[in-house]
């Protein structure tokens, strides 16, 4: 077993570095994106086998080799593989094989197709390490890995001029990626923090005796750890107030933003939670918990209501993406850890599903990204409707569909809490969830055919990439069905969640409550977009003007906040700083070179090769001395 | 009251002699101011009670120190005036003023050094002569033979110095100029 | 009354004057005189201190001054001489051969 934890492991760097190290230089190779697909696919393999002993005979730890070693810290490469890190190891790899297959033809016609694979499998890599680790230490080094990869991924078409758009704060890829980045930074800090408080007061990072020590220390300072961990999860989950990297973050390319900005990176920060459920499920930290389940709450909502009114096809599935991160936040905060974990596995099949298929919308249309510059587009680009239409209904949690189990499971455990309003706050978001995500299926396939007078010649993807994506929308449809039994292995290591008698009784009605409203978005999105000829839809001038429209598209003006009020001091006080360097930093220093230099330039006249000036100089000496002399007979 | 106005005399004279051997443009002019301050300050020695000193003062400087620059200067061209480039006299005159200045305020300050003890004293009875005699041959022999040991070699090198072809006359005989330039440029190489 | 100091000033001013010598002089020549003058300026220091403290070391001091400057003369001149030969001129403009 303990190879297949390094298969697992390494076959994607393997892949990163073929196609990094051989490949760099050279055009487009064919052969970069086939090894690298089947190296995850390995990777893939290793995991389903891994997954299948777990499941028999339990967790596999192994410990690779000591890392470091100094004093009484002792941090070694130990790689464990139980219940949690093998649900995101099939998750990842699953999702990586597809997007790897599916980028083969994606990103066929650009020039830096082996550079691409270089790090999408490097990501991939990094992302292992996260889930794997046994320790906080390691944990924290993918969880830097993945921060480096996004930015390399984000940033691919870093060769993009910057210009402004009307509603879309990000000016160009590199921007994009920096500020994924910095704001990962920021919160980065918060989880760094998080690990020296557990290392000072525990002496170790191991998971388990972390754990077993945590009932030993003060409840403030569980409290401190707690939150500093989470400030950690709010940064790489995109959690307000620093979710807008995560919509910027669309500037990277389609297969990027399915794999990491909805399936796997984000997710991390759920992930950290969940590992780390025996801190968040104490009673010490339960202020904290609600913290994350109310902020979940929020965030579900806050980004389902942007998602409401965005024209950017891959913005609306990034903002959907912030809301079920909502979800699961809201559910491993009220302590259902399981529940949480199964949303993000079946959020992560549905949602790379839905990014593929914007992906081929995008592809078609010549990288548009405007909805209101499609509609219709069923008749060309039927693959790509199927799979959207199966992850649109995923996504708005419709019986059957995968989201319907997860999402109805949270919303239930939120009642079941007694957190009404929270639990009225994710009913209201399920319907809205249906709506935009519907709202944007009709704006793209059905109604009028828009496109048609803006010259755009839309095809489907090629075929083998629409098959590739078959395996996502099967799971998008059916991994709701394998609940009881995700339920039966998972909670061999989380904890598990029963709602109440009270709430099994009522659950059928609640249940339906959710597809009503869902049923009513989906219908309200059918009346508005999906209409032809008289009734197709028309711009409503007047409401776009209005001022809740201009909130919700400006993303509550947030991101001009930010500028404002963070960005732009900090580069006038950088500025200032600047100068301030120049002029005494610099200036000391070109002050003392340019002193000696003077100073040579001066005295180097002394030396003309004049014995009689030389004579005169020595005559100044001579009397120097004797003022010395007699000043010194004074002082002294 | 003599010792008062032998020392003014003496210093007066020494002062405006020297002064006229550092300010003149003629050599000849110059020297004999010089031999001339010597004399005086030889003077100044006898005033002291250092007869010896005085007396060596006449020998050695008037007598063998001057002579030998009378003799060096019928190598050169002793008749013409030196044309001398004066670049900033003024700051000459003030440097040497100023050293003057601070001179003059050091040593008119009274000397306070009451507790020095005499590391030879002035053996009274005895003539100076004797005194230094018994001084320099007893305590200073050794720096007395090494003067004397310098003094040869001065006086040898000296004579390979200056006795070097001395029987060619430089200024005169083209042939030798040329024949001199070629190997001090040999030299130079 | 002729006190030290009396001497020690005179002393003094002729040290200067050898230095305002040494220091406006071009002429190598008259540079030895410049010098002559400082030494023995500082001869008459010497012997007045020895006198005023009745003790004998200032003169034997002023002896090996003598000493000194006599040897100094001897192979200055000698110098002297032959850089004549080489330059025709004593003059330190005229035979400076360093390039500043």
């Amino acid at each position: 077993m303990e190879n297949l934890v390094y298969i697992a492991l390494f076959a994607p760097f393997v892949g990163s570095l073929f196609a990094g190290l051989f490949f760099a230089r050279s055009p487009k190779t064919h052969l970069v994106g086939f090894v690298n697909s089947t190296l995850i696919a390995v990777a893939f393999i290793a995991a389903v086998t891994l997954a299948l002993h777990v499941a028999e005979h339990g967790a596999v730890h192994v410990t690779m080799m000591t890392w470091i070693s100094i004093g009484d810290l002792n941090i070694p490469f130990g790689f464990l593989v139980d219940e949690v890190s093998v649900t995101m190891m099939l998750v990842v790899t699953l999702v990586s094989t597809i997007v790897h297959i599916y980028s083969t033809g994606y990103m066929n016609h650009d020039k830096s197709y082996n550079r691409f694979f270089a790090y999408l499998s490097a990501f991939v890599f990094s992302m292992m390490i996260l889930v794997m680790s046994d320790n906080f230490a390691g944990l924290f080094i993918g969880w830097e890995g993945v921060g480096v990869c996004s930015w390399l991924l984000i940033g691919f078409w870093y060769h993009k001029e910057d210009k402004t758009f009307e509603e879309n704060p990000s000016i160009s890829p590199s921007w994009a990626a920096n500020e994924a980045f910095i704001m990962n930074r920021v919160a980065d800090l918060g989880m760094l923090v998080g690990i020296f408080l557990i290392y000072w007061n525990v002496g170790s990072l191991q998971y388990d005796v972390v754990f077993n020590a945590l009932p030993h220390l003060a409840d403030g300072l569980l409290v401190s750890i707690a939150i500093a961990l989470f400030i950690g999860a709010m940064g790489k989950s995109a959690q307000f107030p620093l979710h807008t990297w995560l919509t910027d973050a669309m500037e990277g390319p389609t297969p990027v933003s399915a794999l990491i900005h909805a399936a796997t990176m984000v997710t991390a920060g759920v992930f950290l939670v969940i590992r780390a459920n025996p801190l968040f499920g104490l009673e010490a930290v339960h202020g904290v918990s609600m913290f994350i389940a109310s902020l979940g709450a929020f965030v579900a909502f806050y980004a389902a209501s942007m998602a409401l009114s965005a024209r950017d096809i891959k913005r609306i599935v990034a903002l959907s993406t912030l809301s079920q991160l909502g979800y699961m936040f809201a559910a491993a905060g009220l302590g259902a850890y399981w529940i949480a974990l199964f949303h993000l596995a079946a959020h992560a099949f549905f949602k790379a599903l839905l990014f593929l298929g914007a992906g081929n919308v995008m592809h078609a249309m010549d990288d548009e990204l405007d909805i209101f510059k499609m509609g219709g587009m069923k008749k060309v680009m039927m693959g790509s409707y199927v799979y959207m239409g199966i992850a649109s209904f995923a996504l708005a949690g419709l019986p059957i569909m995968a989201g319907f189990y997860s999402k109805d499971a949270i919303i239930e455990s939120a009642f079941n809490d007694g957190s009404f309003i929270i639990w009225a706050i994710l009913v209201i978001t399920a319907g809205m969830t249906a709506f935009y995500s519907f709202r944007q299926v009709f704006f793209t396939f059905h109604g009028e055919e828009r496109y048609k007078a803006l010259g755009f010649h839309p095809h489907d993807m090629y075929k083998y990439v629409l098959v590739a994506m078959a395996p996502l929308a099967i799971l998008a449809i059916s991994f709701g069905w394998f609940m009881n039994n995700f339920h039966e292995f998972i909670t061999k290591n989380l904890p598990d969640y029963e709602m109440s008698e009270h709430t099994e009784h009522l659950a059928p009605f609640l249940g339906t409550l959710v597809i009503i409203l869902a049923l009513t978005g989906i219908f309200i999105a059918w009346k508005k977009y999906a209409g032809k000829g008289a009734n197709a839809w028309k711009r409503d001038e007047k409401f776009e003007q209005s001022f809740i429209y201009q909130l919700v598209t400006n993303q509550y003006y947030i991101p001009k906040f930010y500028d404002e009020f963070i960005v732009q001091p900090y580069t006038i006080a950088s500025k200032k700083f600047w100068e301030i360097d120049k002029a005494v930093v610099d200036g000391f220093v070109d002050f003392i070179g340019k002193g000696a230099y003077k100073t040579g330039d001066v005295s180097r006249r002394m030396q003309n090769g004049n014995l009689s000036s030389y004579l005169n100089w020595m005559g100044v000496g001579a009397l120097i001395l004797v003022l010395i002399a007699v000043i010194s007979s004074v002082i002294g | 009251m003599y010792e008062f106005v032998a020392f003014y005399i003496f210093a007066i004279a020494t002062t405006i002699l020297f002064l006229i051997t550092v300010m003149s443009k003629n050599v000849l002019y110059s020297m004999t101011s010089l031999a001339a301050g010597m004399v005086l300050i030889s003077g100044l020695f006898f005033l002291l009670g250092a007869d010896f000193l005085g007396v060596v003062q006449l020998i050695v400087y008037v007598g063998a120190v001057m002579a030998l620059y009378a003799f060096a200067m019928m190598f050169f061209d002793a008749t013409k005036d030196v044309k001398e480039k004066q670049q900033n006299p003024q700051l000459v005159f003030l440097l040497g003023g100023l050293m003057a200045l601070v001179f003059v305020i050091m040593f008119s300050a009274p000397v306070i050094g009451d507790n020095i003890q005499a590391l030879y004293p002035v053996v009274d009875g005895v003539g100076n002569a004797q005194a230094v005699g018994m001084v320099l041959f007893t305590k200073y022999l050794v720096p007395f033979e090494v003067a004397a040991v310098m003094l040869l070699v001065a006086m040898i090198a000296g004579i390979i110095l200056a006795g070097k072809k001395m029987d060619y006359s430089l200024t005169k005989c083209e042939a030798i100029d040329e024949e001199m330039s070629v190997e001090l440029e040999k030299g130079e190489e | 009354m002729i006190g030290v100091n009396h001497y020690l000033v005179l002393s003094g001013l002729l040290f200067s004057i050898g230095f305002i010598g040494v220091l406006r002089r071009k002429n190598l020549l008259m540079l030895f005189f410049a010098t002559e003058v400082m030494l023995n300026a500082v001869n008459i220091a010497f012997a007045a201190i020895g006198s005023y403290y009745g003790d004998l070391s200032g003169q034997m001091f002023a002896f090996f001054i003598i000493a000194v400057a006599a040897s100094e003369v001897a192979v200055g001149l000698g110098l002297l001489i032959l850089l004549y030969k080489k330059y025709g001129s004593l003059d330190l403009d005229v035979i400076s051969s360093m390039k500043g």
